[in-house]
């Protein structure tokens, strides 16, 4: 090739500082790390379930206190930011069409809400918060 | 057509993050309690290994535990790269042995529980 090609320099690294909206994919991206890390802890608190209560009780007092605290609270505001992610983006993931109309996306998004609202009261009934 | 593996754990991490969607933050609330010292009666030892001991319960743990594992290894994997960690082989062995590790030893404490 004769001619010096343009090559567009782009950070491997800090490419997403460039725009807002690869900061927006980003922060969706990384939702994945508190909750793999949540997954793993329940992955140790069902194996220390299965170990007796002594082994359970030790674990749940071990993650008492502020660390464990603002640790847990990282991972309900990063699972809470990656559920309204998930639920904005079901109109394009699947759209429902009626006849010749698409349903609009509003009616898609609103039935994953209410059926999440439900869902979490589910779980905090059945475990016992209330 | 080549083969591709990709659907297999693409489809993995599209069931584990609406399961995640919908169940994560209410469980993840639920050991945020914990932290406080206010742990639930689901939190208890005697809560939790009844609600494992049935099958009910054994399905939904391994469900959500697997699952959340598997979406998060793979959404990991995709991350990596977009942080400039270009082994994607390498990654891919890591994060899906994490989260084989934790699907056997999730089955493996399910089942000793009675």
């Amino acid at each position: 090739m004769s001619r010096k090609p343009y090559v567009r320099e782009v950070s491997k690294t800090g490419w997403f500082l460039k725009h807002p909206r690869y900061m927006r994919y980003m922060s969706r991206e990384v939702t994945c790390i508190p909750i793999g890390a949540f997954a793993l802890l329940l992955v140790c608190a069902l194996e220390r379930l299965s170990q007796g209560q002594a082994a359970f009780d030790s674990f749940m007092a071990a993650i008492t206190g502020p660390g464990a605290f603002i640790s847990l609270l990282v991972v309900v505001l990063f699972a809470t930011y990656n559920a309204t992610n998930w639920f904005n983006v079901t109109p394009k993931a699947m759209p429902v069409q009626i006849g010749e109309e698409f349903l609009a996306g509003k009616y898609i998004v609103g039935a994953h809400y209410a059926v999440w609202a439900i869902a979490s009261l589910v779980v905090l009934i059945v475990a016992g918060v209330f | 057509m080549a083969k591709s593996n990709k659907p297999i754990f693409w489809s993995l991490f599209a069931a584990g993050g609406t399961l995640a969607a919908f169940l994560a933050p209410a469980l993840a609330v639920l050991f945020l309690m914990a932290t406080l010292g206010h742990a639930p009666g689901m939190l208890t030892y005697a809560g939790l290994h009844a609600f494992a001991a049935g099958w009910f319960g054994k399905l939904f743990l391994m469900g959500v535990v697997t699952l959340f594992l598997w979406h998060a290894a793979h959404r990991l994997r995709v991350t990596m790269h977009d942080f400039g960690l270009r082994q994607d082989s390498v990654v891919a062995v890591v994060v899906y042995a994490i989260a084989a590790l934790g699907t056997i030893s999730t089955l493996v404490s399910l089942l000793s529980i009675k």
